[in-house]
């Protein structure tokens, strides 16, 4: 199936991230398999979402734009490039001085994503320590400044804890402040909400797309919640089983022709699709999208 | 519990397998294998190097080191076999009552299967020897009192798991209940974990065993016993070193045979690990 | 927060000692149940063969050997918690100053062998968990295969051939040459300790010549072991996500090994510590007897040789304990290291 996006592309006026053909395979006993088959796109300072069920690599995606996929994946890539540095020559000292400072990461649950030893200030402080000459009266400074502007009321004292003592909430918050504290231009952020509570995903969001906003950063959403996305990002990149197979503005999303894209829509409960029956994609073993009667 | 088997696709279990075989057809044909009779004695003879009519040697009274190499086979295994047979059936019961029942039963079985864990085994094992008395029972029983806490462990762990699932349920359902149960459905499932264990054991108690043999609380002589064998060498040791090098190349040999096997158990059950 | 932390660490602390005081009192009647099965019978070895039914039988009331069981095994351990052991019978010495002055010895060698096997074996295992898949792991797969196979005594008798008798490169048996054995005042029992207290020139260095052997035989044993379960927990640790998320800071490879990974696996890493430390105990038992070391397992071994129950059950006993606390305070350290465990 052809996965080049057709129609409406909106390109940002100025990309920060740039992706062409970016492709990573595993080396399986027989032979390579291929887990993400040549994604392209553009992310500006912008909120974009990837979209997709498990399985579809785009966490795997989201790691190989920050060069943290090891062996036995590989990564290749036509075009890959971030504020006009080419990410495919990046030697690893470069790579870790790209890392927390100019694009930033947050994964999905802050209890196992942050160091369970270590309390959660110090952590904060590492960050600051590998990427900026400063005091440690400095740093600590800046440690508040940015827990404060995450919604932490108490700085001090969240600082002291440790992950495990932190609630879903709160873990995610201190995961935010950690990765934005150096100012980063790009944040990536996979899953961040998957693992909390209803009440507490909008929330989170919200201070995220508020922070980015307010520092002029690009945003990349990977969420497997289209309806989620759909509040909160104005670009949609759809993938399915390794491929991009469609890139839509949100406001066009209704009117979306590709049919995984209309599955994945129409699949919301609420009042309208309430008693009716649940459409469903039949998946053939050669991967073509057909829809059920 | 779908993990593929694939047991002899591995090297190391193919190798260990090997080694075990040859030691047992040793054992079994020994009286064909053997060149010489292995408690003949030569003292004209004795201490003389390796030669073409003794391989290996001849020890201290003469007798030919390869012929009671040979041999040796029989008093390790017919230990090892012995141990085998008592800490495992003592222990799985143990495990499987213990989960089965749970509740005060279980925390009972349990505390003992975990203060025995914490008992050196070695050195209870000679305790035991040294006032028993020498000999291949007292030796299998001192060996295998404290080692039947392993397999409690791990048979409780299955149980456990057995349960939790719907499995154990579905049985009870038709009707299996009770010792039927417990035999027929949980006992299988243990079946895995234990092989890797046992194999690991035996390893270990191929060792122990010669060195209680080594410090004379073996057979006896004029047995053959592998660690007895290397004792009489250390007597030599400075000027005739071969009649202590075999034996105990003999043990290595062996137990390294019985480690492989455990890593290929291991890695079969668990590809990723391979 | 804090008053709670402190009270769970009280109560775990609690918990662990009556399981230690459990296990060490079901070690006693393991060896009371021995003493008690002895075919050697205590009252005439008492009395000698040749006395009168009537002294036998008051022999047997002196020794509280007519009262039951409970009342027996009561007296028992009343008497090894006052310290005493039994009287041996080819020494004719209390067993407890018999074991004083052998488990210095025992403790010199252990911990010396204890100490080059963690620094040798967590090296390795560090290497090895830097660079999956390269030589290193193949050398602590021998290492560990060996380790586990080797019957220790032997090891030690074809080193002693090898470096003492053929290449003489090391001391030979026993913990001085003759000629320090006896201008060497043993106050501490520590020979390392003593020689270089003596200020006898050369003690020094000849008590090191004999001490290298049954060191490096014995820490042979452990070092594999140690470095593959030492690479298995870094391996584990570092699949983790937070480690990912270390380098997505910007952290390299050094810092996210030292500061993130090693403090994780340092649970796993000391409880191997610690069993180690345990089996090189009972290793010790075999390699002194070769090496003719006067420590706690020589001790053992010619007890053995002369049926001496007292001293068997003496020695088994001190083994025993130290072997079992070593064992429970690697769970209760892997705990200790984990803030989330509590």
């Amino acid at each position: 199936m052809d996965c080049v996006p057709q129609g409406i592309r909106a390109v940002p006026d100025r990309a920060l991230l740039s992706v062409r053909d970016l492709s990573i395979s595993v080396s399986a006993p027989h032979g390579e398999r291929l887990i993400v088959d040549r994604v392209s796109f553009d992310v500006g300072a912008e909120r974009v979402a990837l979209v997709g069920e498990s399985g579809s690599g785009k966490s795997l995606t989201a790691r190989a734009l920050m060069g943290l996929l090891r062996r036995p994946l590989k990564v290749s890539a036509g075009r890959l490039e971030f504020e006009g540095v080419d990410l495919r020559a990046l030697t690893p000292a470069r790579w870790a001085a790209m890392r927390g400072s100019s694009m930033a990461l947050i994964l999905q649950d802050p209890r196992h994503a942050l160091n369970p030893v270590l309390r959660v200030g110090r952590q904060m402080d590492e960050v600051l320590r590998i990427h900026q000459k400063l005091s440690a009266a400095e740093r600590r400074d800046r440690t508040e400044e940015m827990m404060l502007a995450v919604g932490l009321a108490e700085p001090a004292r969240t600082a002291r804890a440790f992950p495990h003592e932190l609630s879903g909430g709160l873990g995610q918050r201190v995961m935010l402040a950690m990765m934005l504290v150096n100012g980063p231009r790009l944040l990536i952020a996979d899953e961040p909400t998957s693992s909390l509570d209803e009440s507490l995903r909008d929330q989170v969001l919200e201070l995220m797309v508020s922070l980015v906003e307010h520092r002029r950063m690009g945003l990349l959403l990977i969420s497997h919640d289209l309806q989620q996305v759909a509040r909160y990002c104005e670009r949609v990149l759809v993938m399915y089983r390794g491929r991009l197979v469609d890139v839509r503005r949100t406001q066009d999303l209704a009117g979306a022709e590709h049919p995984y894209t209309r599955i994945l829509w129409s699949c919301r409960p609420g009042g309208r699709t309430y008693g009716t029956e649940l459409p469903v994609l039949v998946r053939d073993a050669d991967e073509r999208l057909d829809m059920a009667p | 519990m779908n993990r593929p088997r694939r047991p002899f696709t591995s090297a190391d279990l193919c190798l260990g397998t090997a080694v075990l075989g040859v030691a047992l057809f040793a054992a079994l044909m020994a009286p064909w294998l053997a060149p010489f009779d292995p408690i003949a004695q030569d003292i004209g003879q004795r201490l003389s190097p390796p030669t073409l009519t003794h391989l290996l040697g001849t020890d201290g009274l003469g007798r030919d080191i390869l012929s009671r190499l040979i041999y040796g086979t029989r008093p390790t295994l017919a230990l090892v076999a012995l141990v085998m047979v008592l800490s495992v059936p003592i222990g799985l019961t143990v495990g499987i009552v213990a989960g089965y029942c749970g509740g005060r039963i279980e925390r009972l079985l349990m505390g003992v299967t975990d203060v025995v864990m914490a008992f050196p085994t070695l050195v209870l094992a000679l305790a035991f020897v040294g006032v028993m008395g020498p000999g291949l029972i007292n030796s299998a029983f001192a060996l295998a009192l404290t080692g039947w806490p392993a397999y409690a462990r791990l048979a409780r762990t299955e149980t456990l798991q057995m349960r939790r699932s719907d499995y154990l349920a579905a049985a009870e359902m038709h009707g299996i209940v009770g010792p039927r149960l417990l035999w027929g459905h949980v006992l299988p499932a243990c079946v895995p974990s234990m092989q890797i264990r046992l194999a690991l054991d035996l390893a270990a108690i191929i060792l122990a065993a010669a060195g209680l043999s080594f410090l004379g609380l073996g057979m006896g002589p004029p047995t053959p016993e592998w660690g007895a064998m290397i004792a009489d060498g250390s007597k030599v040791i400075f000027d005739q070193w071969w009649v202590a090098a075999s034996p105990g190349a003999a043990i290595l040999l062996l137990s390294v045979a019985f480690n492989l096997i455990a890593d290929g158990l291991r890695a079969a059950g668990d590809p990723s690990r391979a | 927060m804090r008053a709670r932390y402190g009270r769970r660490v009280l109560r775990r602390v609690a918990g662990a000692a009556a399981t230690l005081a459990l296990t060490i009192a079901a070690l006693l009647v393991v060896t009371f149940a021995l003493s008690s099965l002895s075919p050697i019978d205590p009252a005439i070895r008492l009395v000698g063969d040749h006395a009168s039914a009537a002294s036998y039988q008051q022999a047997r009331r002196d020794l509280g050997l007519d009262r039951p069981w409970p009342v027996q095994f009561a007296r028992y351990v009343s008497q090894v918690l006052r310290g005493n052991l039994g009287t041996s019978s080819s020494t004719g010495q209390p067993v407890r100053d018999d074991l004083a002055k052998v488990f210095p010895a025992t403790l010199e060698l252990a911990t010396l062998a204890m100490l080059i096997s963690a620094a040798v074996g967590l090296a390795f295992g560090l290497l090895g968990a830097w660079r999956p898949g390269g030589l290193t792991d193949g050398v602590i797969r021998i290492l560990s295969l060996a380790g586990n196979s080797i019957p220790i005594f032997w090891l030690g008798l074809l080193a002693l051939y090898l470096f003492y008798a053929h290449l003489h490169w090391t001391g030979g048996p026993g913990r001085l040459d003759d000629a320090f054995e006896y201008t060497i005042d043993r106050s501490t029992g520590l020979v390392l300790i003593d020689t270089w207290r003596s200020g006898v020139p050369g003690a020094f260095v000849n008590a090191i010549t004999h001490l290298i052997l049954p060191v490096l035989v014995l820490a042979a044993n452990a070092i594999g072991n140690i470095a593959r379960l030492t690479r298995a927990a870094l391996l584990n640790e570092s699949a983790r996500e937070y480690v990912i998320l270390a380098r997505a800071k910007g952290a390299g490879e050094a810092r996210v090994l030292f500061a993130h990974i090693l403090p994780n696996a340092s649970g796993a890493a000391v409880t191997v510590l610690a069993l180690s430390y345990a089996r090189l105990l009972e290793g010790a038992v075999l390699t002194e007897t070769v090496f003719a070391w006067p420590g706690l397992g020589r001790y053992l071994t010619t007890a053995l040789f002369a049926a001496d129950v007292p001293a068997i059950l003496g020695g088994t006993l001190v083994i025993g304990v130290c072997f079992v606390v070593l064992n429970r305070c690697a769970d209760l350290l892997a705990r200790a290291v984990d803030p989330r465990i509590l």
